[in-house]
């Protein structure tokens, strides 16, 4: 048994994401996977298995229909604006497109990326043990690219979802910590004290100039002590290097594995969701942590995860006219005139 | 091959005392034995690597072996850093500079000027004939160090101290597939097109990185390398088999 998850519309941005391409960072081949890693296992378990994949679309959204059969869908990401035909969701649900019904995902009031996971699994090659696209390299989802219009996900295995659309809560998703905590290092000791405060203390502003590879700030410059090249080393999800322009970068989901800039610092694991959920223009400040409090963050957060995720019923905000006639409002009305 | 014979003489500084622990974020740690492309340092790390593949640590999910640090991506919710860091003091004791290579690759490579495109260039940069410049690539001895900038290209060391030219100031338009390069002192086999600051030297019909053969990564960080030259002819001989699916560089196992 399967149907078909069609692409209607896709703006940039749109891409298949599993956990990532593990295995292979040593042999320079990129792990890409979600860029939100919280609010991507929150669609997964809401879809009833984590280790699967989703879509993650963009601020460019997404427009989808079923065909050959109905497919549950559970959407967890950024405060988009989810629509199922003219209905609004809320932006973390559970749905089920049937075919004839149009599912749209726009930008919303937050947030740059959002995930649909499927109920059942996406029937696509894996790819060095991933399905996670990394468009650069032409690895994994559809053909090695970025979703486009008329794209046809297979969907295998379908699993039912709940008839009526429901919230997902997650309590993890869209924490948003006043600022982003970092590790300093490991090339630390490349800039001066005064260029690690400035760091720590400047406000900076997400660069139009973002993508998956790398999130660009705006701001002071930070000057380098010994130069701005180094032997080439490992490279983390997270890891913040300064070029020779000064300017920072902050390395995400599809960073290269190694690489020859210093890095004066790592954001750390529990707050890599909120900052790749900024958007360009955004403000953001760094503190710096330690390895403990870094650990003590991702052990919370790794908690909170393993409780799961709970689904709510919806309270319908907006009344169709057909809607209160399915009701049958009228039939508790009393006839004054046999009283 | 000793690291020592990789190096004609100390042009870098040694290995750090001890290698210095650097976290980037609380879920990898960057083990750092120095901070130059060298052969001894870069034998420290492949040293630490081969032990950390064997012990199979519980929470070590990948390591990233470069020219001077292995990157340790770990999990600390399973193992705490100061484990690891015990656990790696013990096996830095044990032996740093005596890193044996578990095999040696013979790669086909073509330096006809037809494929290798920027061999004339390269050699009149160095001062010398193309035929010069070839005979030197195919004469060395080479490791590889460490595999970055795309999938499957993999960074040689041991390129001839004659060859040692900077890179371009500014990037060459995509390489050939298998494009044989060099640059910087060192010594690259690439394989998918890309653009590059260095100069492609020669071209081989092996692919570095092909999804549909098992496997689809052949040369091990820490294999010794060397090159055949093969005119011409046998370059596409080689290439249509590469393509059905055959491995055309030779592995010798080391003892």
């Amino acid at each position: 048994m399967s149907a078909t998850l069609r692409i209607l519309k896709a703006g940039p941005g749109a891409s298949v994401q599993d956990k990532g391409r593990l295995g292979f960072l040593r042999f320079g081949v990129t792990p890409a996977g979600p860029m939100d890693p919280g609010a991507f296992i929150a669609a997964r378990l809401a879809a009833g298995d984590a280790k699967g994949a989703a879509i993650e679309a963009s601020l460019g959204g997404l427009e989808l229909a079923a065909e050959g059969g109905e497919i549950g869908l559970a959407i967890a990401g950024g405060a988009f604006d989810i629509r199922l035909d003219e209905r609004a969701l809320p932006s973390a649900c559970v749905l089920r497109l049937v075919p004839g019904a149009r599912l749209s995902v726009r930008a919303g009031s937050a947030g740059a990326w959002v995930y649909l996971a499927p109920f059942g699994r996406l029937d696509l090659p894996f790819v060095l043990g991933s399905y996670a696209t990394h468009a650069r390299s032409g690895l994994g989802g559809v053909d090695g690219r970025m979703l486009r219009a008329g794209d046809a996900l297979k969907i295998v295995d379908p699993r039912p979802a709940p008839v009526e659309p429901m919230a997902i809560l997650a309590p993890w998703i869209g924490e948003r910590p006043a600022k982003s905590r970092v590790m300093l290092g490991p090339q630390q000791d490349y800039f001066s004290p005064e260029a690690i405060e400035t760091f720590l203390t400047a406000r900076w502003r997400l660069s139009e100039r973002s993508d998956r590879m790398a999130y660009r700030l705006e701001g002071p410059l930070l000057q380098h002590l010994k130069g701005h090249d180094i032997v080439s080393d490992g490279v983390a999800f997270g890891a913040i290097q300064t070029p020779g322009d000064g300017a920072p970068l902050v390395l995400m989901a599809d960073r290269q594995p190694t690489g020859g800039y210093p890095k004066i610092a790592n954001v750390i694991g529990a707050d890599l969701s909120a900052l790749a959920q900024m958007r360009a223009g955004d403000l953001l400040e760094f503190a710096s942590v330690s390895w403990e409090q870094a650990v003590a963050a991702r052990r919370a957060r790794a908690r909170a995860i393993a409780a799961g995720v709970a689904l709510e019923p919806l309270l319908r905000k907006e009344f169709s006219p057909e809607f209160l006639l399915e009701r049958n409002l009228v039939g508790g009305v009393i006839d004054g005139r046999k009283t | 091959m000793a690291p020592s014979r990789l190096r004609a003489a100390r042009m870098t500084p040694p290995p750090y005392e001890s290698p210095r622990y650097l976290d980037a974020g609380e879920a990898a740690l960057s083990v750092e034995f120095g901070d130059s492309v060298d052969p001894e340092i870069n034998a420290c790390v492949l040293t630490l690597d081969a032990a950390l593949r064997e012990a199979k640590l519980p929470g070590v999910e990948e390591l990233v072996p470069t020219y001077r640090s292995l990157m340790i991506h770990y999990e600390p919710l399973t193992i705490l850093r100061a484990d690891l860091v015990k656990v790696l003091n013990s096996l830095v004791l044990q032996g740093a500079s005596a890193f044996t290579p578990k095999a040696r690759w013979r790669v086909p490579c073509c330096y006809d000027p037809a494929l290798a495109e920027d061999i004339i260039e390269a050699a009149r940069i160095l001062g010398m004939s193309p035929d010069q410049l070839s005979a030197l690539h195919a004469n060395g001895c080479y490791r590889a160090y460490m595999y970055g900038f795309a999938p499957g290209w993999c960074y040689l060391g041991g390129l001839p101290e004659s060859l040692a030219l900077p890179r371009r100031a500014s990037p060459r338009g995509a390489t050939p597939p298998g494009a044989v390069l060099i640059g910087g002192g060192l010594s690259l086999i690439s394989a998918n097109p890309m653009p590059t600051g260095w100069y492609v030297i020669g071209r081989t019909p092996e692919r570095m990185f092909a999804l549909e053969r098992e496997p689809p990564l052949l040369i091990e960080p820490g294999d010794d390398v060397c090159f055949e030259p093969v005119d011409h002819e046998m370059f596409f001989a080689l290439e249509a088999r590469a393509a059905r699916g055959e491995i055309v560089a030779l592995r010798e196992a080391l003892p």
